[in-house]
């Protein structure tokens, strides 16, 4: 059923392979990697039912990263002949050469059993570039049109990204993968416009990003009749919806917003490349710096959190990372505590922890692969509370569905989030929508206030496609799997008083 | 050995597509890009490389009995024998489309295309070994004086070239280049930020930016710990330029017609003419500013509610988007300036200028010179809009808060989340410096080229503490 795209397997990667590698060796490398990938992308958006833009895009190119004398050298190219891999090949070692004089530490990688010649492939049914274009733009039309047709609806936008990546990598110690992924974001939001009053309310769709295909959009893995059937009357309700009170409230958040608070929160500060500072001028460090590890009491006891590369559907999941190393999970918070880090072969041979977890990733064929994001994920509590039990649980609180707004500090503390959906808790029970919150925290008191989690019925796997990181700056797509949650005492601010009306 | 692959020059490749081409209408955007970069950490090398792209877009456009469609595709690494598939995929592309709501008809030739002949310009790791030098002495010193180094250079070079079934051939080599530098004490309890945006890195004088972060180092020697609230703040040109990046694309002429937006009029239609500051503020663009030049024609390969493909090629100007406080332009294509019947609709332009006209040259120290009791900022992080209705944005003070008494520098302090509109903050700005070339420290991964000036706010709003340092 699904197979590797021979077109790309058509592609002279294992010539320019051979070629690249072995012009780093006679060029005396400590470490050489060769790598090819092919990355197709579609973006196609409508407003007000009507097609915006569409455009279909590939990338195509290889790179060459050498370790040369205790240095990291790296180059990239597009022309795909012999002459272009040994030249590159050539170039990654003079980058290294050249940086010798500012390079302190001697680069070494952690082992990594070798694999040979082997494939991989992720879980899907219809590859999205096999759907005629006409075909695509028809069901979006649709939807947007069940939406442009409801009452209190004045303006509907559409958006979908899908993505198709082949990746084919080879090292100088023996390894040699060819991967193949496919990821798909879609979402709708409906406007409500009141031009008498001057203001507007938005709703979105709350369906994640997946590593799924084209059979997303027509059924598999979300009810997207049933969502576009509540969204015009969630967002009439929003526009008529209190302004919320300021001050502390419990909080029962569904795994469609907490998702990205766990992004934010746990997946970035467990980067140890940012712990150890390799990113401070930029994405920033991390509150949960080594010296931490086996006892930083990170959150509550029923908290804990894993990372995988193994989840399927996982936009993070893949077979072999950008290094070689193959797809694990591990635990990251146990019972509370701090007790791993998402690791590359570099940083795991210098910190004495042993095999790297997998988490190398470059966004394309000229960027040079780094340590980023696995899925990282909150564990449900087996036989645990559903989601009504949870709220049942709260006297005076919120209920919060849906990711909108978010930031967070360099360090990983300071956050603030909004939501597509505030609903006010009164004595166990769901009281309407309220409006202009967002709840903001430091994240250990956060995850320290985290009462109970839901059971494995309330699990989600959500996600995102725009995960930022490093300079030259890449995107990087991941899920984030949760159930509900119940926090107590979290605080909530009015955005309007923070505007100053 | 390896088949061969033919690679066309950019030039060559643009007249074959549109020899190949059976559409109604055909513009292809050619770019050709160059990098070399180089990144450090705790005072050493963490990655650095050298890369080269290449894109190519076919804008195939197919007039229908119901309106005229337009389909984009586009390739990086494209061959000769490649074309042919690429052209038909754009063509199907246009026909699968469906009318276009941003139609327009193609841009005409205009005047002569400088350059167009010219190889591609390139840049190189080289460009960067003068930089790669003086950091290395700056690292130096910097383990000599127990102090840490973290950062980043960048040097870009893209060569676009644009032609089109209308005739249209034009070429703009675009150099962009950066360089920002964080300086931190041993145990990473201070920290502060320099940046610097660069077309050669000629002017670039890693020295003098060195003792500028040194100087920032020693006022944290004292810190203060403040709590949330309304501060009187200079604001460093770098924090302004990143809220006003935020402003200038949320500032999309379509949406603020439709009701969608903090530019949306009450009762209906747009703010264009609204006085949004009592200060003489201008918020402009220009291609051809000094030291900020950007492409003097336009070239997109996708179509938003920012702009629109159908206008690739046509010439962009000078454009005033505030004018001595007065709201004077929204940004959108043509085709929207046309439904909407408004002149005022003008294309995006990839620098941005605030300057309060010729009767300010104050630095950030001489405005501080005025303050009694005050926060002077650095620089902004991690901006999102919070509400669309009044372009609400949140965001952390970063590398730099410091406190300003009798017009002193005396300490560093804490950072804070803000809450604040850079709509709203552009009413309450009391003061302004000189506008001079900054970087951007949050937006320039995608803008660098702006020139601001330091600012002064009466009581911006620091809505919370962030233990971060």
């Amino acid at each position: 059923m699904r197979e590797l795209d021979p077109i790309f397997l058509a592609l002279p990667m294992r010539e320019l392979a051979a070629t690249a590698l072995q012009r780093a060796r006679e060029l005396g490398v400590d470490h050489a990697d060769f790598r090819l990938e092919r990355i197709r992308a579609q973006d196609i958006s409508l407003r007000d039912a009507k097609l915006e833009g569409a455009r279909t895009g590939e990338q195509l190119g290889f790179a060459v990263r050498v370790v040369h004398e205790g240095t990291w050298g790296f180059a990239a190219g597009v022309d795909l002949t012999t002459d272009e891999a040994a030249r590159v090949a050539g170039r990654a070692v003079e980058v290294a050469k050249a940086s010798a004089p500012v390079n302190s530490e001697r680069i070494e990688l952690a082992a990594e059993p070798t694999y040979g010649d082997v494939t991989w492939i992720s879980a899907y049914d219809v590859d999205p570039f096999s759907v005629p274009d006409a075909e695509k733009i028809a069901l979006l039309t649709d939807y947007s049109e069940r939406l442009t047709a409801s009452d209190g609806v004045d303006h509907v936008s559409a958006a979908l990204q899908q993505v198709l990546e082949n990746k084919f990598y080879a090292d100088t110690a023996g390894t040699m993968t060819t991967q193949q992924r496919v990821r798909l974001m879609a979402d709708f939001t409906a406007v409500a416009v009141d031009a008498a009053h001057g203001g507007f309310e938005t709703m979105r769709t709350v369906a994640p990003p997946v590593g799924r295909g084209w059979e997303y959009l027509t059924g598999t893995g979300w009810d997207w009749n049933a969502e576009l059937a509540q969204l015009p009357e969630l967002l009439v309700e929003k526009t008529k919806a209190p302004s919320v009170e300021a001050g502390s409230h419990d909080l029962v958040i569904e795994p469609s917003n907490l998702f990205l608070t766990i992004h934010e929160s746990i997946g970035h500060a467990t980067e140890l490349d940012r712990a150890l500072g390799y990113e401070a001028a930029y994405a920033g460090t991390s509150f949960a710096t080594f010296d931490q590890l086996g006892t930083l009491r990170y959150g509550s006891q029923v908290m804990n959190v894993t990372g995988d590369r193994t989840a399927e559907h996982g936009l993070a999941t893949i077979g072999y990372d950008d290094e070689g190393v193959a797809g694990q999970q591990w635990d990251l918070v146990s019972d509370g505590v701090l007790v791993g880090y998402q690791l590359d072969r570099r940083m795991a041979h210098m910190k004495g922890l042993g095999r790297s977890n997998g988490c190398a990733f470059a966004d394309s064929p000229g960027h040079i692969p780094l340590q980023r994001m696995a899925n990282v994920s909150l564990q449900p509590a087996p036989g645990g509370p559903s989601t009504e039990e949870l709220i049942g649980a709260v006297d005076r609180g919120l209920y919060v569905v849906g990711d909108k707004s978010w930031s967070i500090d360099m360090q990983r503390y300071n956050f603030q989030f909004t939501a597509q959906r505030f609903y006010k808790i009164e004595k166990g029970r769901l009281a309407g929508q309220v409006r202009d919150a967002a709840y903001q925290a430091t994240t250990t008191d956060f995850w320290r206030s985290m009462e109970a989690v839901g059971g494995p019925e309330t699990y989600l796997l959500a996600g995102a496609f725009n995960c930022g990181k490093a300079q030259p700056g890449q995107t990087a797509a991941v899920s984030h799997g949760c159930p509900s949650t119940l926090f107590r005492g979290v605080n909530i601010l009015n955005a309007r008083t923070e505007a100053g009306r | 050995m390896t088949a061969a692959r033919q690679v066309l020059t950019p030039q060559d490749t643009i007249e074959r597509v549109l020899e190949l081409s059976t559409a109604d209408g055909c513009v292809v955007v050619s770019e050709e890009r160059s990098e070399a970069n180089v990144r450090w950490a705790n005072n050493t090398l963490t990655t650095n490389g050298e890369m080269r792209s290449r894109k190519l877009a076919v804008i195939s456009v197919v007039d229908g009995a119901t309106g005229t469609a337009s389909g984009v595709v586009e390739r990086s690494a494209v061959t000769a024998e490649d074309l042919e598939p690429l052209v038909r995929a754009a063509e199907q592309a246009a026909r699968d489309a469906g009318p276009a709501d941003d139609a327009s008809p193609l841009v005409q030739p205009s005047g002569d295309s400088p350059g167009w002949e010219a190889p591609p310009a390139v840049t190189s790791t080289e460009t960067l070994a003068g930089f790669a030098a003086s950091l290395g002495q700056a690292m130096d010193a910097a383990r000599a004086q127990q102090r840490l180094l973290f950062g980043f250079a960048e040097h870009v070079m893209t060569s676009t070239y644009v032609g089109s079934s209308t005739g249209v051939r034009l070429r703009n080599d675009q150099p962009t280049g950066k360089v920002e530098i964080n300086g931190k004490s041993a145990d990473l309890k201070r920290s502060a930020w320099v940046g610097a945006s660069t077309r050669d890195f000629g002017d670039i004088d890693v020295a003098a930016l060195d003792t500028d972060l040194q100087q920032r180092l020693a006022w944290a020697e004292r810190s203060v710990e403040l709590p949330a609230g309304r501060y009187d703040t200079l604001l460093a040109p770098t924090a302004i330029a990143d809220v006003l990046i935020y402003l200038y694309i949320s500032a999309t002429a379509r949406a603020a017609d439709e009701g969608r937006t903090v530019f949306s009029r009450q009762g209906g239609g747009n703010r264009i003419g609204d006085r949004l500051c009592e200060l003489p503020l201008s918020l402009r663009s220009d291609p051809a500013a000094a030291g900020l030049q950007t492409s003097p024609f336009f070239a997109v390969t996708s179509s938003n509610e920012l702009w629109s493909v159908f206008d690739v090629g046509m010439p962009v100007g000078a454009t005033d988007w505030i004018r001595d406080g007065v709201l004077t332009s929204l940004v959108g294509s043509r085709a929207w300036a046309q439904r909407s019947g408004n002149e005022a609709v003008k294309p995006m332009i990839d620098n941005l200028i605030l300057d309060a006209g010729s009767d300010s040259s104050r630095s950030l120290a001489d405005m501080a010179a005025g303050v009694e009791r005050g926060l002077m900022l650095t620089c902004l992080w991690y901006i999102r809009e919070v509400d669309p209705q009044n372009l609400l944005l949140t965001g952390l003070t970063r590398d730099g808060v410091y406190l300003i008494e009798d017009g002193e520098v005396t300490g560093a302090v804490n950072n804070f989340r803000f809450n604040e509109s850079p709509v709203d903050l552009l009413g309450r700005i009391s003061d302004v410096g000189a506008s001079s070339i900054t970087l951007p420290r949050e937006w320039n991964d995608f803008f660098t080229r702006t020139s601001m000036p330091p600012v002064r706010v009466p009581d911006f709003n620091m809505s919370t503490v962030s233990q971060a340092s």
